[in-house]
């Protein structure tokens, strides 16, 4: 029983990082129902971000405020990084291709995704990187036998709270409800006068920061980056965000958190080289019988 | 319509000619690497055309099309090494064999719109790859793929073991799909695929079975791709897994999108940008892919619609090899 909820634990661990990349493709899928390729490498660019800053900056404000300063000042400053980035990403790559229509911005969205990873290579070099390991805490927990690390914890807490904040910005906040409407409809919400340049313009904030400080956790938990790592973080992030429901945001969640633990239970139950296969066919069964994801509505077709 | 334009060369058949007269004439000027570099070309236009009648003709998202060129590729790796089949004879197994694997695995997920059906190609080319690695029954070798595969024989001394043979091989292939594909744009298949990309359920509507052309576009589609696994299986000697990951689907995707959808020329000017340019670019080595992605995007940006995009009719690529049809038109 241990081992399954060690599993368990694990999965959601990985489980939220699928749902915090997610949200960021869903946000953006949504407002402009464009897969947004390069979101894995902001992903990746937030993990490097925050690797530098650990090494450099960091390091002095963990001498002055211990190791949990550090950690959160370099996730922080990732996050502002990003969200700068993102912006000037779609200023660059997207915005002139709106109207053009969805698939020329799939294709500049891959070029962008490209850019960024050979930008990563360029800068930080081909090789692996490591976390450094006395900047991050390493504390193991024993509870009711089950192992856990307080690493862990922070993480799942840190994820939660960062969800739980996104959920009520668009839920109940004015910029949310600004966001919902031209996810509905672009044209009518213009109409009302929301400023759909500056929907984008926070969701392009918003999305990469979410991503860039998953990136920092990412890093901390496994230590090794590599600048290739946001490719697949992002198949599996855009498959939890399928699953979820495309452009539905508790969806994405829930299907970076669902997929997480079966690809764990998969790994520890049935196989851990076929893990992904097993993931890839439960995404395909939930499609085939419910074409719109888990949590995503019915919608009439168009005639 | 005034079909004959006056171009550079006089008209678009002598500009035809000329582009022929100089693939002809190329591999003969320059070094092995150089054949080699413009055979892979080749792959990419088979890829490029064999993606196209999935995407460009009736617009469905593939995004797993590298799974189906595994498929033909490893057909032909398995039975040539375990069986010792020779490899022409495989090309045609490796084309039934990846165009069945479309149809199996398709037929559940045909029914699923857009970007549902993306995720789920997507997954397939995934979970194709990690199969592939996995080494399924002592088959595939894993991560180190099958290696020792013949080359094609066409019996007696007529075997294709030089870069020059090869590049001849597979740009013959290209260029006889190419007629086919024309013939099949022109048909009742051709257009009914195309109404469904313009209007689903006004296809529906107007009796074209949906569901139907759909499966048979995915079907023709891998197989012709699974063409393209058995050659550049046996011109490499070895398949791995890595061959064909979920970028290598991308880069095909792209291939269609900047060529332009739909669009023959167009493919095969796609096919040429995404295998000659890192070629080409190789000096800059560490900025060539950079300066890739960037050019990409200008591409979008400038011509969103593609280098050479469909016109509405499509005549375009016929008029230059047939003279008859320009009195009908």
């Amino acid at each position: 029983m241990q081992v399954v909820f060690e599993q368990i634990i694990n999965g959601l661990t990985i489980g939220s990082f699928y749902a915090l990349i997610a949200l960021g493709y869903s946000m953006v899928y949504g407002v402009l129902k464009l897969i947004n390729f390069a979101h894995g490498d902001f992903f990746t660019l937030g993990s490097y971000l925050g690797y530098t800053l650990l090494v450099f900056g960091s390091a002095f404000i963990t001498t002055h405020f211990g190791l949990w300063g550090g950690m959160v000042a370099a996730m922080l400053m990732a996050a502002l990084c990003l969200a700068f980035i993102g912006v000037l990403v779609e200023r660059a790559a997207y915005r002139p291709i709106y109207p053009a229509g969805r698939l020329p911005a799939v294709v500049s969205a891959l070029g962008a995704s490209i850019v960024l990873q050979n930008a990563i290579m360029v800068i930080w070099g081909p090789r692996y990187q490591a976390y450094p390991a006395k900047l991050i805490p390493n504390i193991h927990l024993n509870i009711w036998g089950i192992n856990i690390t307080v690493l862990q914890i922070v993480i799942l807490v840190l994820s939660f709270v960062l969800m739980g904040i996104l959920y009520y910005i668009i839920q109940k906040t004015v910029f949310g409800a600004a966001i919902r409407a031209t996810a509905l409809d672009k044209d009518t919400a213009s109409l009302m006068g929301i400023n759909f340049n500056k929907v984008i313009f926070f969701i392009f904030t918003l999305g990469p920061a979410l991503g860039a400080m998953t990136g920092v956790m990412v890093g901390m938990y496994y230590r090794q980056i590599s600048f290739t790592m946001g490719w697949n973080y992002g198949l599996k992030a855009f498959t939890a965000t399928i699953l979820g429901g495309i452009g539905n945001l508790p969806g994405a969640m829930f299907g970076g958190l669902i997929l997480g633990v079966l690809e764990m239970l998969g790994a520890a139950y049935i196989s851990a080289a076929w893990k992904d296969v097993f993931v890839f066919m439960i995404l395909i069964l939930v499609l085939i019988f419910r074409p719109n994801g888990l949590f995503g509505e019915k919608i009439a077709e168009k005639v | 319509m005034e079909r004959v334009k006056k171009g550079f060369f006089g008209s678009q058949q002598g500009l035809l000619f000329v582009i022929v007269g100089l693939f002809v004439i190329y591999p003969f000027l320059v070094s092995n690497y150089y054949i080699d570099v413009v055979f892979f070309f080749g792959i990419y236009a088979l890829l490029g055309l064999s993606l196209n009648i999935v995407l460009g003709e009736v617009g469905l998202f593939d995004l797993g099309h590298a799974g189906f060129y595994a498929i033909g590729a490893y057909t032909t790796a398995i039975l040539n090494t375990k069986l010792g089949i020779p490899i022409l004879l495989l090309l045609p197994v490796s084309a039934i064999a990846a165009g069945l694997f479309a149809y199996i695995v398709c037929s559940p997920i045909i029914h699923l719109r857009g970007d549902y059906l993306c995720i789920v190609t997507i997954g397939m080319g995934e979970i194709v790859r990690l199969a592939l690695i996995n080494n399924p029954f002592d088959l595939t070798g894993g991560p180190n793929g099958v290696y020792g595969i013949d080359f094609p024989s066409f019996g007696g001394p007529f075997v294709v073991d030089s870069s020059i043979e090869y590049y001849f091989l597979i740009w013959v292939i290209v260029v006889l799909s190419i007629i086919g594909l024309i013939r099949l744009q022109r048909s009742r298949i051709g257009r009914a695929w195309n109404c469904i990309r313009e209007d689903e359920v006004a296809a529906g509507a107007s009796g074209i079975d949906v569901r139907y052309y759909k499966l048979l576009a995915f079907v023709i589609g891998a197989a012709l791709a699974g063409v393209a696994g058995n050659i550049y299986a046996s011109k490499l000697m070895a398949v791995s897994p890595e061959s064909f990951s979920f970028w290598e689907s991308c880069m095909l995707f792209c291939i269609v999108l900047i060529g332009g959808m739909g669009s023959i020329p167009g493919i095969l000017i796609g096919a040429a940008f995404i295998s000659l340019f890192p070629e080409i670019f190789r000096p800059f080595a560490m900025y060539r892919m950079l300066i890739f992605g960037l050019v990409m995007i200008l591409m979008m940006m400038f011509r969103p619609g593609g280098v050479w995009p469909r016109k509405r009719g499509g005549a375009e690529f016929v008029s230059l090899l047939s003279r008859k049809r320009k009195k009908d038109a």
